[in-house]
């Protein structure tokens, strides 16, 4: 049995909009196993975002712990969070937001910024990253120069090019066709089982959500089996 | 360094703007360099004066002349070493437009006292045997294209009728601050002809110049000089030549301090035109800022990012500014030559444009920069979605 990876417990999440307070997830309790590949699904608005967010340090909870690797999270300050989500965390976003004026190379070098590793460390690790989504040969390709799969792909890269063990992927595939979709969920599927990478990915879409060895349900803020 | 890369792509992102918004600071910095060079061109006669130097004229006012025999009693006065004098001319060359500086001066006396006029000794000694010779200055003859022996007329103004001069001698500054625009005749030219034409206007002179051995003791000499002729019908007002030359200034005080305000108005407006740029870049990259935070990127990377693009937009564009001001300089100083024989760029001025252009850097990233950090990931990520 692997270890607690990641802890939500008796999370609540509201906004305030004016004076009006919305809620958005009540009492989450989710234990996610180390190298689990979890599929979240629902309806749009059931909240899934919110707790990648909450997950990611990237927003904090109304109530509630959110533990990773043994780390109470909420606790942190914001630089401490940052920094923390830089060693931690590898992110993929639905529209990939990769840099446009920065090639796939450097879009995957960003993260790599923040470390002290030198030049030539950095190439390394940037090419042993794109080499993994095999696209070794467009790393001089700008953004506006690649497919939609490509730029995901990219955007994969960057997110697993500092080894982080848990990687959060916000509907990765939600912007792709068919085929690149296939790839994607391909490569996170290796990801996990190869590299061993614990992955949380939010989907609406029964086909993606196929590819996670667990798949849990949120609605209207409550999360189910 | 590491983030040089990205502030040099972003700061090419929208090349036009980007451009648009350099030649703005450009032009900006080059107004403020301008103006402040105008307002130095107002003291630079100021600034070339000696401190060993008092002027005496007519205590109601410089329009009215003193008479030539003060001499003898101002020089008695203990701690004076020179005396000289000077008439101004006012005669007209050609045109009226045609101004420029005419003094009678004693041909004995007052080149001593001015040793910054250098001039070549024969040329000198020609002046000192002929009693319509002139010697004019440097930039002075370039612009009428005079040189040594051409004859000169002039219609008298102040002195009326037409006069007759040769150029005997032409000047040059000993150093970059003094005047090369000047006529000097002599004085026992113009006096002898008062002398048959208005003897009651003969024996008169605008100002003496004295050579003081101690600047220290300019306020006790000055004293001393104007009380020999206290009550007397022609009092006197006796100054450093420092004071003398910024009671000009005074006189156009309005005008000195309306371009001071102009030059703090412009980098008024430089910093609106960045201030402007910062606030449409960093409004259009929140999302980017939000998935940089996303990443790792803390508030001092974004800060950098900001501040650095914010900064390098500004110095290039001061930079450029006090390249175009060299031309311009060179245009507006040849347009003002009658009214500024000193037109020059001051390294005071070069800093100062360029400290404005950064510190305008500084200021206008302010705001963005902060609504960049300020604004929450979750809420710049939504605005992609």
């Amino acid at each position: 049995m692997s270890e607690v990876f990641v802890q939500l417990q008796s999370i609540y999440k509201s906004y305030w909009r004016d004076s009006l307070e919305i809620p958005v997830l009540y009492n989450i309790n989710l234990n996610i196993a180390e190298s689990e590949f979890l599929a979240l699904m629902g309806p749009s608005g059931s909240g899934k975002t919110t707790l990648l967010n909450l997950i990611a340090g990237i927003d904090r909870p109304s109530q509630g712990e959110v533990i990773v690797k043994g780390q109470h999270i909420n606790g942190l300050s914001e630089n401490a969070l940052a920094r923390w989500r830089s060693q931690n965390i590898g992110f993929i976003f639905q529209f990939y937001n990769l840099m446009p004026v920065l090639n796939a190379f450097e879009n995957v070098e960003l993260p790599l910024l923040l470390t002290r590793m030198n030049k030539k460390e950095r190439r390394q690790h940037v090419e042993t990253a794109l080499s993994i989504v095999g696209l070794s040969d467009r790393m001089k390709h700008y953004p506006n120069q690649l497919s939609g799969g490509q730029e995901q792909r990219v955007a994969i890269a960057r997110a697993i090019v500092t080894d982080p063990n848990l990687i959060l992927a916000d509907e990765p595939t939600g912007d792709l066709d068919k085929q690149s979709e296939e790839e994607i969920l391909n490569l996170l599927s290796r990801l996990n089982s190869e590299f061993n990478k614990t992955i949380i990915m939010v989907t609406h879409d029964p086909r993606a959500a196929e590819k996670a060895h667990l798949i849990r349900h949120l609605d209207k803020g409550e999360l189910y089996d | 360094m590491k983030f040089l890369k990205l502030i040099r792509r972003n700061t090419t992102r929208h090349f036009l703007r980007t451009f648009l918004t350099i030649l703005g600071l450009a032009i900006a910095v080059m107004a403020f360099a301008i103006i402040r060079t105008s307002i130095d061109a107002w003291y630079s006669g100021a600034r070339a004066s000696s401190p060993n130097r008092l002027v005496v004229t007519n205590k109601i006012s410089l329009v009215f002349s003193l008479p030539l025999a003060y001499k003898e009693k101002i020089a008695k006065v203990k701690g004076i070493t020179g005396i000289s004098y000077a008439q101004w001319f006012g005669g007209i060359y050609v045109d009226a437009k045609n101004f420029f500086p005419q003094f009678a001066v004693d041909k004995d006396t007052y080149f001593d006292l001015y040793p910054e006029f250098l001039i070549p000794p024969k040329q000198k000694e020609t002046f000192m045997k002929e009693r319509n010779a002139v010697i004019v200055g440097r930039k002075l003859a370039d612009r009428f294209g005079w040189s040594v022996g051409d004859p000169i007329r002039l219609t008298g103004s102040v002195f009326p009728g037409q006069w007759d001069f040769v150029i005997r001698g032409i000047y040059t500054g000993a150093k970059e601050t003094t005047d090369e625009a000047t006529w000097f005749m002599r004085y026992d030219y113009l006096d002898e002809r008062m002398k048959k034409e208005t003897p009651q206007r003969a024996g008169q002179v605008g100002s003496f110049i004295l050579r003081i051995a101690d600047p220290s003791k300019a306020a006790e000499i000055s004293k001393e000089v104007d009380s020999l002729f206290k009550n007397s019908l022609a009092e006197t007002k006796t100054q450093t030549e420092e004071a003398f030359q910024l009671s000009f200034v005074s006189m156009a005080g309005t005008i000195v301090k309306g371009l001071k305000i102009i030059s703090i108005l412009v980098i008024g407006i430089i910093l609106l035109v960045l201030a402007n740029t910062m606030a449409m870049t960093a409004r259009e990259r929140i999302s980017e800022y939000a998935v940089m935070k996303t990443l790792g990127f803390r508030s001092i990377h974004i800060l950098g990012l900001i501040f650095g693009e914010s900064i390098f937009i500004a110095a290039v564009g001061g930079i450029c500014g006090i390249i175009i001001t060299y031309p311009i300089k060179i245009l507006v100083g040849t347009a003002l030559s009658n009214f500024f024989p000193l037109f020059k760029v001051d390294i005071i001025t070069i800093i100062l444009g360029l400290s404005a252009s950064l510190l305008v850097g500084l200021l206008a990233a302010i705001f963005p920069a902060l609504k960049a950090i300020r604004t929450p990931i979750v809420d710049g990520l939504r605005i992609i979605e």
